[in-house]
């Protein structure tokens, strides 16, 4: 348990002043993320919102070292940093302990990162990589990428009269991480800062390549008020649409809201509740889209119940 | 000391001597053997080099950025398919001033798919903001590697340098060559100067932020000083390396010039195909000279312009072509430099894919020129020679 | 920030004046502006780690303020507060 009061002394590593929307998940998740580091850190964040909005010329955010290169390498621009900084150590020209950072969208993860991201994690760079995943290329104007829902309704996967919007499910990013043998990955959110912080830490700890996917609510691409992002992230946690849990050293692990929930000790939520909540889902709540809602809470439950069975429930 | 190199030993023996910080590749022929080359002196210990196997050109390209903003001397080394796959990430190298030192061993493009050498990957390329250099022969290869490092690393450039050879014409083909003494190399290139580098904690940066219409253009017309600048840094450190060797690098490389009346303009190892037919043709009583390109950025447009201004005619030849384009890529720079002289330039795009060119191809040119120049007229402005 | 030209700024857009963008005042975006009773708030600071932009101003472990120059009015930290210490009250009403 980290204690918010011992956080609350650190400095501040992205500065205020920085233009993502109102409520955006994605500046809560990475103010946690640095709270959580104990020690320095270098950036490399991927093109998208987070990039875009915190660093428009001449102003920056970052409080630390950082850099943008391109929208698919992060992963690779953060691996050539980190490389450089082994050399200067095996030379005893860096003594310091340094971390190494990345931040890419789902977009940048999932989709024209993913060569990136698995060269990186394949060569056993020691870097942590954070997705922050709100769904969908927020950045470009909310078009859907392989981590949008099922359903849900983006600009090039709209809903239509034909057509309820995004037709498949996301892909298992975590568990095509997981499927590299890296040390530590898992999956969390912002709205368990305690879950969020630990992870990060444990991941900095950990020599070689990690990994965390951190659900990013986003008001504007999931259409709901600015001060219902930390109540959506927590809901896509008790619904299980977006379980917490932890591969380290390939035990899979359900941690925090997730593990009670499969322990019996909390309640697992409906998904179709979360979904109501957001305007990206609202075509779905007619009587002749009744079976295809059904149809994801079935497969929702049906990926919880897979990952139960991995994590030994 | 004296050896028989192929382009691609002498690429490794080379990048050995400098001994860069990190170098990021992945395998592309012709230059694959430069590549493994270099990850045996790693393996045995030889460099003190963190070598970086990359999961492909892009990655490659964006890991040598990455540690060049660490703060590193970084090196790769790629051709055709491969540069064509960095082509965004170069922008980015060049933009964040990364003096990443790339070899070339130029090769056609797809499709069809082609192995062989032509200019059509580093013309791809040519408004990147990256400092080019063709070589003729090994010996030159190894050269202008050198002096890269100290051009590209220089306060006044800070951009990148790509240093071109033909892919198998040169990077293939074993000639005797001499290279320097490793403490030698040490000492020509000097120590690594980092500039605000990433991994200096206590002094954070920001790399490559969001810059829109009211910043992006001065930033840009740095770039454009920077390479104007290139000019005077190239043409010092060649002399400084010409010194040290007894070789001679110039932006140009004239050859039979003073008297000459008609000229030819090429780069890369044709120039040395080109050097024997305007011999040959010499002999024959056509008054005519070479001009070799060995820099290609920054184009060296008023040294040009002073030796073939008052040439009769002067044919460029091109190694690609600029498919819609009036010509090939060093036709349209060539012409353009000589605006308002009375020259007639024409251009011959040669050599696609690998086609051989001979001398007599060569020779037959240089007549034509000589036909330009008795009657004022051009037949053809553009000619694809040995094309069936 | 007057506008510089390029023999002036540095290369390639480089920044090297970290954490400059408290420069820009994101306040006035704010339609909405938390208010903070301090007799409910028991400095469980839920609200500080949850605000998007830093502007929940803390010091030994206590709240000290709300930042307005940097409060876009979001309301998250309204909505997590476990004390309903926080109310958002519309822009200009007393
Ligand atoms: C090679 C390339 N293709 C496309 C783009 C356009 N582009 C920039 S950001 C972006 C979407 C980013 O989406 P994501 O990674 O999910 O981040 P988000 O904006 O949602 O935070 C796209 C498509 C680009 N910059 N580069
Ligand atoms: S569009 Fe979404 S992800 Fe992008 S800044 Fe706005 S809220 Fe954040
Ligand atoms: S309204 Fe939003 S931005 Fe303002 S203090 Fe609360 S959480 Fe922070
Ligand atoms: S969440 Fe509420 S009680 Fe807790 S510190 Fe903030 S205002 Fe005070
Ligand atoms: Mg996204």
């Amino acid at each position: 348990m980290v204690s918010l009061k011992k956080l609350s002394e650190k400095e501040e590593l992205l500065a205020p002043g920085h233009r993502l929307c109102a409520g955006c998940g994605a500046s809560i998740i990475v103010r946690q993320v640095l709270l959580a580091a104990e020690t320095p850190v270098v950036i490399a964040n991927a093109t998208g919102c987070l990039e875009v909005a915190t660093t428009i010329y001449p102003y920056t955010a970052w409080r630390v070292p950082w850099v943008h290169s391109a929208f698919e390498n992060a992963a690779a621009t953060i691996a050539g940093v980190e490389t450089m900084y082994q050399l200067k150590k095996r030379k005893g020209e860096i003594t310091r302990d340094i971390k190494f950072l990345a931040f890419g969208g789902d977009g940048g993860t999932y989709d024209i990162g993913i060569q990136a991201l698995s060269g990186a994690l394949e060569r056993g760079h020691d870097i942590l990589y954070i997705c922050y995943n709100n769904g969908a290329y927020m950045n470009t104007g909310i078009q859907r990428s392989s981590a949008t829902p099922k359903g849900a309704s983006t600009t090039t996967s709209p809903a239509g009269r034909v057509i309820p919007g995004k037709k498949r499910f996301p892909k298992d990013l975590t568990a095509i991480v997981a499927a590299h043998n890296i040390p530590y990955c898992g999956q969390t959110s912002p709205s368990f800062y305690n879950d969020l912080t630990g992870k990060v830490q444990k991941a900095l700890s950990t020599e070689g390549p990690t990994f965390l996917n951190i659900i990013s609510p986003c008001p504007r691409g999931w259409r709901h008020e600015t001060d219902e992002s930390i109540a959506m992230a927590e809901e896509a946690v008790t619904s299980c649409f977006w379980p917490l849990y932890e591969v380290e050293n390939g035990a899979w692990r359900l941690t925090g809201y997730s593990k009670q929930i499969a322990e019996g000790k909390k309640e697992k939520t409906s998904v179709i509740d979360w979904m109501k909540k957001q305007g990206r889902f609202r075509h779905l709540f007619t009587e002749t889209r009744k079976s295809f809602l059904e149809s994801i809470q079935e497969e929702v439950d049906r990926e919880w119940e897979n990952l139960k069975k991995r994590c030994g429930y | 000391m004296i050896h028989a190199f192929s382009g691609n030993a002498a690429v490794a023996y080379a990048m050995k001597q400098i001994n860069p910080d990190v170098v990021a590749v992945y395998p592309i022929t012709p230059q694959t053997v430069a590549m493994e080359r270099f990850a045996d002196f790693v393996a045995d210990g030889d460099v003190d080099t963190e070598l970086i196997m990359a999961d492909s050109e892009h990655s490659a390209m964006s890991c040598c950025i990455g540690a060049s903003l660490a703060g590193g001397r970084v090196m790769t080394s790629t051709a055709s398919a491969g540069l064509a796959l960095m082509w965004e990430v170069l922008f980015v190298a060049a933009s964040n001033r990364c003096p990443i030192i790339m070899n070339v061993m130029n090769r056609a493009l797809s499709a069809p798919i082609n192995i062989h050498c032509d200019h059509s990957d580093a013309m791809g390329a040519r408004d990147s903001s990256w400092i080019q250099i063709h070589a003729e022969n090994v010996q030159e290869a190894y050269d202008n590697i050198i002096q890269a490092v100290r051009i590209a690393e220089h306060e006044n450039v800070r951009l990148p340098v790509m240093t071109n050879m033909d892919g198998f014409t040169l990077s293939h083909a074993t000639e005797r060559m001499e290279t320097l003494e490793d403490q030698q190399v040490q000492k020509f290139i000097s120590e690594f100067k980092a500039i605000y580098p990433l991994l200096d904690v206590d002094n954070p940066v920001t790399y490559g932020p969001l810059d829109l219409y009211d910043y992006y253009f001065e930033h840009k017309r740095q770039q454009v000083e920077a390479m104007e600048l290139a000019y005077d840094v190239i043409k010092k450190v060649g002399q400084e390396y010409g010194k040290m060797t007894g070789r001679s690098f110039d932006m140009l490389h004239p050859f039979e010039m003073e008297d000459a009346e008609v000229a030819v303009v090429v780069l890369g190892s044709t120039s040395g195909t080109a050097r024997v037919a305007v011999r040959a043709m010499r002999q024959k009583g056509i008054k005519v000279g070479l001009v070799k390109l060995r820099v290609f950025r920054p184009f060296p447009k008023d040294e040009l312009r002073e030796m073939l201004k008052g040439m009769k005619a002067v044919a460029v030849m091109d190694r690609s072509d600029s498919f819609g384009a009036f010509g090939g890529p060093v036709f349209s720079e060539v012409r353009s430099a000589l605006l308002g002289e009375d020259v007639e330039v024409v251009n011959y795009i040669y050599g696609l894919g690998g086609r051989d060119i001979r001398q007599d191809q060569i020779e037959q040119v240089i007549t034509d020129m000589s036909t330009v120049a008795k009657t004022g007229k051009v037949k053809s402005f553009v000619t694809y020679l040995g094309v069936r | 920030m007057k506008e510089k030209g390029w023999k002036e700024c540095l290369w390639g857009g480089l920044i090297v004046d970290a954490g400059n963008s408290v420069l820009y005042k994101t306040g006035d975006w704010r339609s909405q502006r938390p208010i903070r009773d301090e007799q409910k708030c028991t400095d469980c600071l839920q609200c500080w780690i949850m605000c998007p932009d830093a502007a929940i101003k803390v010091k030994d472990g206590k709240i000290v303020g709300i930042d307005y120059d940097y409060c876009k009015g979001c309301g998250i930290c309204c909505k997590v507060c476990p004390f309903d210490a926080i109310e958002m009250k519309e822009e200009g009403e007393k």
